[in-house]
């Protein structure tokens, strides 16, 4: 089996190690033997609907923004429309999540329209929302799961009727700050302010896109083979610990050193043999 | 009087803090600033020749030290923030911790401050500066600064409030620094390198977005040197990377000792320099330092020769003598200076006859270190994994030392070599203990885990706490 991911613009939107989410379907791809390339996808370039199975965009600061939007609507805007309605998953993080709704209005006032594929507006307001985040989302059907990252961003979404959310937030601000509700989802389009290593730390939602690219390509394909996620779960379970404060107590209590979340137990974790 | 009382209780809460076993880099400056608000402006009346300033995301600690070795050998009185407190409070304490901060003491020459970008404009306004000197942009805890143009556009607001005194010294070959100098009034000194010694990290390496300041168009690249740095121009020829009077050729890197060039100024010929620092960011700012102390007034063959018996600082590529054992101590605090700090520990190509090396990466998310560390995810770590075979082992630590691991296998690092080992002192042990290779173990640590490793070395007596290293003059 075989997938390619286009990557949108990847000089002018990568802001935050956004990067670090091709990386981490790239290899969870390769671990199982799926073959897989990254197009990356510049400003001009028109998207054809059966060379890629998977886009990602990351995100941009207002002026890449600016420089882009109007490529996206015009040139490739079709293309993922159509793509999106045959459900090519499409992973956008920040400022390509803006991009995916109606509008989004700078910090100067200026008014970019989107591509409409998503039902929200957003508009920057004065204060940024920055921190770690701790959400639930019951994207992966009857499981609900828990998605940790950091947001850093001064943009407010709003969700229309028409989209529902990645998840709830437990920690930190989510989409505006006030509804307590993060990212976006319609069909397989998934919208959300977790940047940098939101994939390699949440590796669930990873597998989620894989085979809902796999299952656009060659049909009903079955579950992924399981990998070894042991490190990527300590790590997850460890940002999760956020929302514990007694483990931040006994951090403390420990004089500040070794984990400042997650289990003192970690600290010669299973996964890493000793060095030679 | 005021004035007097503000340096008096600073210099008090000065020493309590040191006997208290603090490097005391800010409480000071903080104790006097509530005294007498513009302290640091009366301060700066009695310097001789004025203050200097250093500014940028990657370089300004050791741009400063070098440029106060030129300046020490020419034996001139020194103000210094050595220890690289470079907010306001960290700059009063420089001028607190100099002996000259007493009334009958000589005063001091000149000030030399590295400051934060974000605290320029308020430096500036203070100190009424001779001189400006700007090293490179890149992004850098962008959860304290939010986007890079924001820390941009501080600096030109900053340098907008020089109102064309004094000189400003600016890296031609950083197209968001040389931006800086576009009709700015007053002297604008460029300094760059004409040819690239080595290949970048990768084409993947993470550069930072690029346009014209002018039109907004993308700029052309004729080449890239490190991160955005290289030969660029607008493609509608309305900005292009500015001609260097102080120009770098036939720079030789020559792995991770120390570099050689040949260094032309216009109007003061060409002179041989060789740099005690290693890699190519190093060369960059030993041009900045140069450049500045041209303006200043020290001959080019002086400066030349002063910089050769410079010393590195504080944990740049720091050398560390434990028990016949060699530690290298480099600080890691954004992509762009991890990718150039990697590059040099490696060398250019690889070297089968070489110990294999080992490695040392502790990364905190405390404020200082940047509270995010997607930024790792930006590091270029494929290079480590492309050339495994020439490293033994890394042991990651700090209070994220499980992200760093995972960051460490994505990168396709094999991890049967990886140890995870989050306490610092503990990681020391394990990392020095491990191994056959009689190489120096490389140490990379993020700001905060820098210090407390140099805390555990005080403790175990390897090494002086940076503030006595720092009375220098007296």
């Amino acid at each position: 089996m075989e997938l390619s991911i286009g990557h949108l613009y990847p000089d002018l939107m990568n802001l935050y190690g956004d990067r670090g989410n091709v990386i981490a379907l790239v290899r969870r791809c390769e671990w199982r033997g799926i073959g897989v390339r990254v197009l990356p996808l510049g400003l001009g370039e028109t998207i054809d609907l059966d060379s890629v199975d998977l886009l990602f965009m990351g995100g941009g600061q207002d002026k890449e923004q600016k420089l882009i939007a109007e490529d996206f609507r015009e040139t490739k805007g079709e293309g993922i429309a159509a793509g999106v309605e045959d459900g090519l998953p499409f992973l956008a993080i920040c400022g390509a999540y803006q991009l995916l709704g109606h509008l989004y209005e700078t910090a100067a006032g200026e008014r970019l329209r989107g591509l409409g594929l998503l039902d929200l507006e957003t508009r920057a307001g004065k204060r940024r929302m920055i921190g770690n985040v701790v959400a639930v989302s019951g994207l992966a059907g009857g499981r609900s799961r828990t998605l940790v990252g950091f947001e850093n961003h001064s943009g407010r979404t709003y969700l229309g009727p028409g989209v529902r959310a990645l998840a709830k937030v437990e920690i930190g601000y989510g989409n505006n700050g006030e509804d307590g509700l993060e990212g976006a989802v319609h069909r397989n389009v998934v919208g959300t302010y977790l940047h940098g290593s939101l994939l390699p730390k949440n590796p669930w939602l990873a597998d989620w896109l894989i085979t809902a690219a796999l299952r656009r390509r060659y049909g009903n394909v079955g579950p992924l083979a399981p990998l070894d996620d042991r490190l990527e779960e300590t790590t997850h379970a460890s940002a999760l610990a956020h929302r514990r404060p007694w483990l931040g107590l006994r951090w403390l209590r420990s004089g500040g050193a070794g984990p400042r979340f997650g289990p003192r137990a970690a600290k010669v974790a299973p996964f890493c043999s000793p060095m030679l | 009087m005021r004035d007097l009382l503000a340096v008096w209780a600073g210099r008090v809460a000065l020493r309590a803090s040191r006997r208290l076993g603090y490097g005391g880099s800010s409480l000071p400056g903080q104790v006097a600033l509530r005294i007498q608000p513009a302290i640091l402006r009366r301060l700066a009346g009695r310097l001789r020749r004025g203050a200097v300033l250093i500014t940028g995301t990657n370089g300004k600690t050791t741009t400063a030290a070098l440029l106060a070795a030129i300046l020490e050998a020419a034996g001139w009185r020194l103000i210094h923030n050595r220890s690289g407190a470079n907010l306001i409070h960290g700059l009063v304490s420089a001028f607190l911790e100099a002996p000259t901060a007493g009334r009958r003491a000589p005063h001091p020459d000149i000030a030399l401050l590295e400051v934060d970008e974000a605290t320029v404009p308020e430096a500036v306004r203070e100190l009424r500066p001779v001189g400006v000197v700007v090293t490179n942009f890149s992004r850098d805890q962008l959860d304290r600064f939010g986007e890079l143009d924001a820390t941009v556009s501080l600096v030109a607001r900053g340098l907008d409030a020089l109102r064309g005194r004094g000189f400003v010294a600016l890296n031609a070959d950083d197209p968001l620094v040389a931006a800086l100098g576009r009709g700015r009034p007053g002297r604008v000194i460029y300094y760059g390198v004409a040819e690239a010694p080595c290949r970048a990290a990768g084409e993947a390496e993470t550069r930072e977005q690029r346009h014209c300041p002018a039109c907004g168009r993308e700029l052309a690249y004729r080449s890239f040197y490190y991160g955005h740095l290289g030969r660029y121009e607008c493609p509608g020829g309305d900005f292009a990377r500015p001609a260097s009077q102080v120009l770098a050729r036939e720079v030789d890197l020559g792995g991770p000792a120390g570099a050689s060039l040949t260094v032309n100024v216009e109007g003061h010929g060409e002179v041989p320099v060789v740099l005690p620092v290693p890699g190519l960011y190093n060369v960059y700012n030993g041009l900045a330092a140069l450049t500045a102390a041209l303006q200043l007034g020290v001959s080019l063959p002086n400066a030349a020769a002063a910089l050769a018996r410079a010393r590195p600082c504080f944990g740049r590529m720091e050398r560390i003598a434990i028990g016949g054992r060699e530690l290298l101590l480099a600080l890691v605090k954004n992509p762009t200076g991890f990718n150039q700090v990697l590059l040099t520990i490696l060398g250019d190509r690889p070297s089968p006859g070489r110990p294999r090396r080992r490695f040392l990466i502790a990364v905190n998310d405390r404020y200082a270190d940047g509270t995010d560390v997607s930024w790792l995810w930006d590091v270029e770590f494929e290079l480590l994994a492309r050339r495994e075979s020439e490293i033994e082992g890394i042991v990651v630590s700090g209070l994220r030392a499980l992200d760093m691991a995972v960051r460490l296998k994505y990168a396709g690092f094999p991890m049967s070599r990886v140890r995870c080992v989050p306490h610092l002192g503990e990681a020391l042990d394990v990392a020095m203990a491990s191994g056959t290779a009689r190489g120096p173990l490389y140490v990379t640590p993020t700001y905060t885990a820098m210090l407390e490793l140099r805390d555990i070395l005080t403790r175990r007596g390897y090494t002086p706490p940076f503030w006595k290293a720092e009375e220098t003059w007296s």
